[in-house]
Order: structure tokens, then sequence, then C-alpha cells
């Protein structure tokens, strides 16, 4: 009597429940949050035993030629994949949110590349942007620009990912600008239109406004995506040529998974994870006044 | 971030994208908006369709310039020559199953723990929550290495299990079915356990067929992101047979790179399934992708 009254009890039945997922949770998330920190204090290769260290991992960072560089290109290439997949993702949607004949094949076009693999994007664009064979080439010559050397050229490979990568995510922009602009209560764009107000003056004081939120989730998310980068330099540019695409996700992963040397690429990823919270919470409070002194 | 739209997306189940523009418009064949739309849909489509035109070429007509964009002959046989020279059958298995084991333990372990978090009252509710929650903030780059070790000590290193096992549960799927299932009227489920109905019963018989568009969504999310995740097959396989598409790409691109249009079947083949399941379900991926950014 007493065991059934326990199997059925909130707390039994709750856990049995919950347990699954937590304890996968727990051992492939909670616990790997801790130790990593703690291999960030150490001098290990993930083989023979581990040296404590203290802070000696964060200290040499700031000297470390990679690591600033790394730095240098992820701030670089998130100042530029922001703006371009956010402001872009807004236009496209504007323009995709008309009822004009075929738009439904306008939209799904848009759609697809979030659906092709950052795998797939580099190949693709590998030979997109392949120097001598490649069709950017030839648009660009059309026009009268170029030859360019894309991935091939240390000063234009960044920017090359920059491009890649806005084609492969503007749809995600797309979709969730869409999905705002939908959203939007006709009784406020027809009151608006009542008072006068033009199409720009709709636009401006009305739609802005209310896309506001959804602007700031985007910025957010593009930025801690910006930030992680790693697929598409790997199989692109392979960090390359020289260094000219090491990116902090690519240099932690040659570190620990080819170097072996597990504790300062540890360092680095909670310096990473330091950056990404900061901007988050920078981000969120800036938007969170702007967005509530527009609506 | 509580004020962003992201679960409404999923609460409105019946919403679909549909045109916004007062009803009684007509939809006309010319717009001006055409000169937009036209060169935006190029440069997204033209890199897929020359992918797909040069997967039919031979390699010397990819050798040309200026490039040629209409095949002189439609070279089917790139594809097989692709599977002859790649295990790619055995690649689209692999990420078949460890894909398909994902989704099924995503739906249930999510399912049951987001029952359990949404209308249990069970001690160490809370403290769980907050916990799984936390983890949603962490990017996987902090945790890898760990995660790996802890893999490791598994002995899965190199076989399937590394795939799946990590990645069973996750924060964001508790996350967003506790949040669906707390939209649910709760009648039905007190109804029931009057009538002497055992938790798991209500949770089978009641909520879940009550929850198709939260499922739908949650199975599509996890779909695209183990189908298309790179960074933790690439640290944890070696062997080709154990490799999934993205990974077997990868390493055929290193291997093939001068052969383009081999390498363009190989890519045309990688992403024929989720392009297929992307047209069939379209409704479901973009509610899926308007839930979360879930790109690898």
């Amino acid at each position: 009597m007493r065991l059934r009254r326990v199997v059925q009890s909130d707390t039994f039945v709750g856990w049995a429940f919950a347990s699954p997922a937590v304890i996968l949770i727990v051992v492939f998330g909670i616990v790997p949050i801790i130790w990593s920190a703690l291999l960030s204090l150490q001098r290990t290769n993930l083989l023979s035993p581990a040296e404590w260290v203290g802070l000696d991992n964060y200290r040499a960072l700031p000297k470390d030629p990679f690591f600033r560089e790394s730095l240098l290109h992820s701030a670089i290439y998130t100042a530029l994949f922001v703006p371009l997949s956010v402001a872009g993702g807004l236009l496209a949607a504007i323009a995709l949110n008309r009822r004009v004949h075929g738009i439904r094949w306008y939209r799904t076009a848009v759609f697809v590349p979030v659906v092709v693999s950052t795998i797939a994007t580099a190949i693709i664009f590998l030979w997109v942007f392949d120097p001598n064979f490649g069709l950017a080439n030839w648009i660009l010559g059309k026009v009268g620009l170029g030859p360019f050397g894309f991935f091939e050229s240390s000063n234009g490979a960044l920017y090359s990912v920059v491009g890649m990568t806005v084609w492969g995510w503007i749809g995600f922009d797309v979709i969730v600008y869409l999905a705002a602009l939908q959203g939007i209560p006709h009784e406020l764009v027809e009151a608006a239109e009542i008072d006068g107000a033009g199409t720009w003056g709709i636009f401006r004081n009305v739609t802005i406004p209310l896309l506001g939120p959804v602007t700031l989730f985007l910025v957010v998310w593009s930025t801690i995506n910006a930030l992680q980068l790693f697929d598409e330099v790997y199989l692109a540019t392979n960090g390359g040529p020289g260094t000219a695409t090491y990116v902090p996700v690519f240099y932690l992963f040659k570190l620990a998974f080819q170097q072996g040397v597990a504790g300062y690429a540890a360092a680095i990823a909670y310096v990473l994870f330091a950056v990404i919270l900061v901007l988050t919470v920078v981000q969120l409070l800036v938007g969170k006044r702007m967005v509530h002194y527009a609506a | 971030m509580s004020e962003l739209p992201v679960i409404d997306v999923v609460t409105r189940p019946s919403e679909t994208v549909a045109p916004e523009t007062p009803a009684g418009r007509r939809s006309f064949l010319f717009s001006p908006w055409h000169l937009v739309l036209l060169p935006l849909a190029a440069v997204m489509v033209v890199p897929l369709v020359w992918m797909l035109v040069t997967s039919l070429q031979t390699l010397d007509e990819t050798r040309h310039y200026p490039p040629s964009l209409v095949p002189s002959s439609l070279q089917f046989g790139n594809y097989t020559e692709v599977l002859q020279r790649a295990p790619f059958g055995r690649w689209f298995l692999n990420t078949v199953i460890v894909t398909v084991a994902c989704v099924i333990g995503n739906l249930l372990f999510c399912s049951l723990a987001g029952y359990a978090f949404a209308r249990i009252k069970f001690f160490g509710r809370e403290v769980a929550f907050v916990l799984i929650l936390a983890t949603l903030m962490i990017p996987f780059q902090v945790i890898i290495i760990p995660t790996f070790l802890i893999v490791r000590s598994f002995h899965l290193i190199d076989t399937l299990g590394a795939l799946i096992l990590p990645n069973l549960a996750g924060a964001f799927g508790i996350f967003m079915l506790r949040q669906f299932f707390r939209t649910l009227p709760i009648e039905l489920e007190e109804a029931a356990r009057i009538d002497g109905a055992s938790r798991l019963g209500i949770l089978f018989k009641i909520v879940l067929p009550l929850s198709g568009p939260a499922l739908a969504t949650l199975a599509v999310i996890t779909f695209m992101w183990t189908w298309n995740d790179f960074l933790w097959p690439l640290i944890t396989i070696y062997s080709p047979d154990h490799m999934t598409l993205q990974l077997g790409l990868a390493t055929f691109q290193g291997a093939h790179q001068t052969n383009t249009n081999l390498l363009m079947a190989a890519n045309v083949m990688s992403m024929l399934p989720v392009l297929l399941l992307f047209f069939v379900a379209q409704r479901y991926f973009v509610r899926g992708i308007a839930t979360t950014g879930i790109k690898g």
C-alpha cells in the first residue's frame, strides 16, 4: 500500500517523467560547463595527466597573436554580417509581403537556402567564387569589376565569407520578419490611413516601431551566430589564406583537436562565451530602451 | 527575451504565412515590386541552379570560361560515379539513423519532461527547470571539449552513438513543449484524472493528440539541426563507414577538389532529402525556423 502511494505521488511521477531528459542534460550540458571551467585552469593535452596552472591560460591570451587576429576577424565579420542580414532581411520581407503574381515562388526561392547545410553552402560558393571559372567573376566582369580572388585572396577572403553566409542566413531573417509583418493589426494601418498618413508615414511610424522586438531578437541572434562562425570557414578557407580567416571557434578547434592544447582552448571558449554574454546583455538593454521608446 | 514573438509563432497552430494585404485587393500580373523580387530571387536561386547544371556537365565543360550555363549533354553518369567513389549510401543511411533516433528521442523525452514541468507539481521542479534553461544560453563551443571527453569515457567515439546519445533531449524542446502544454485547456486533463486516468495515459491520449503542430515544429527543428550538424561529427567520427552526409561531403570535397562536376553531383544528392522534405512540409519548416535559429 505504501509503495503504491509513493509511486502515485506527484513527486515520483514528476521525476519519472522528467528524469530521462534531465539526466541527459546534466551529463551532456551541466557537467561539461563546470568541467570546461576547470580545464581552462589546466595545462592538458587530454591524454597525459593535467597540470594546474591557475589563470595562466587567460593571461596568455592577450599576448597570443593568433587569438588577437581571430578576435579582430570575428569583430569585422560580425559588424558586417549582422547589419547586412538583418537589414537585408527586412527589405526582402517587405518586398515578399506584397500580394503580387507568383509571390509564393519568390518566397520559396528566398527560403530554400535556409535548409541548405553550411557545408553544402560552402561547396557551392567555392565554385561560384572560383577565381578562374566561377560565375561571380564572370557576372562582375560584365559590369566592369574584378576579377577577384575571393576565398583565395588574403584581402577578400573574409568578405567572401560574409557574402556566402548572408546568402545562407538571410532567409531566416525574412521568415521571422514576414511573420511579424503579418502580425501587424490592420486596424492600426487603417487608422493611420484615415489620419492621412502616406505609405512612407505608415511605414516609418507604424510598421518600424512594431517591428522593434523582432529586430532586437534578430540582432541578438545573428550576433551570437556570427561569433560562433566555424563550418563555412573550416570548409571554404580552412582559416586561410595564411591566417586571413582565423576566427575564435576555428582557432579553438585547431588547438584542442589538432594540436592537443585543450586547457588553453577551453580558456578561449570561456572568453568567447563572456564576449557573447556581454554583447547580448548590452544589446538587450539598449534594445529594450529603444524598443520601448518607439512603442 | 520574454517579449520576443518566439513562442507566439508556435501557439497559433493554424497560422501559415498568408498575405497581409487588405482583402479584396487582387494580385496583378505585373507590379513594380517584380523589379525588386526578381533580382532577389535570382541571387538566391542562381547558385543552386548552377550547382545542378555543373553536376550534369563533363569535367571539360566546367573548365571553361566564360562559364557554360547550359550543359551540352546531360552527364547523369556523374551521379553514379560519385556513388562508386564514395560510400554515399552508407553516409545517407548513417544520417537517417542518427536523425530518426534524435527526432524520436526529442519528441519522447521532451514531451515527458515538458509535461512534468507544465502540469505536475513535484519536489525540485523549479530548480531543475532553471538549470535546464541555463544550458540554453551556453554556446556549444564552450562545452565541446568536456563533452568529447565524456562521450569518450562511454567508449562511443567513432560510433553513431556519439552522435545520438548527447542529442536525445534538449533544453529547447523541453521549454517549447512546456510553454505549449500550458496553453491547452486544463479541464480536459482534470476530467480524465477524476475518471481515474494515469498521468501517462493523459499525456499520450489527451495532451499529445492536441499538440500536433508543436510536435511537428520540434521534429522539424531537430531534423534540420541533426541532419546538417557538422562540428560534432567532425570531432567524434574518424572512419568513413561511420560518417554522416555532411562529414562525408566535407571529406569528399577534400579528396575531389578539382572534379567540380562530381563534387556538385555529390552536393545535390546530399541536399535532396532536405529539399524534398522542405517542399512537402514547408509550413512546418517556416514555423520551425521562425521559432528559432536552427542552422548549425
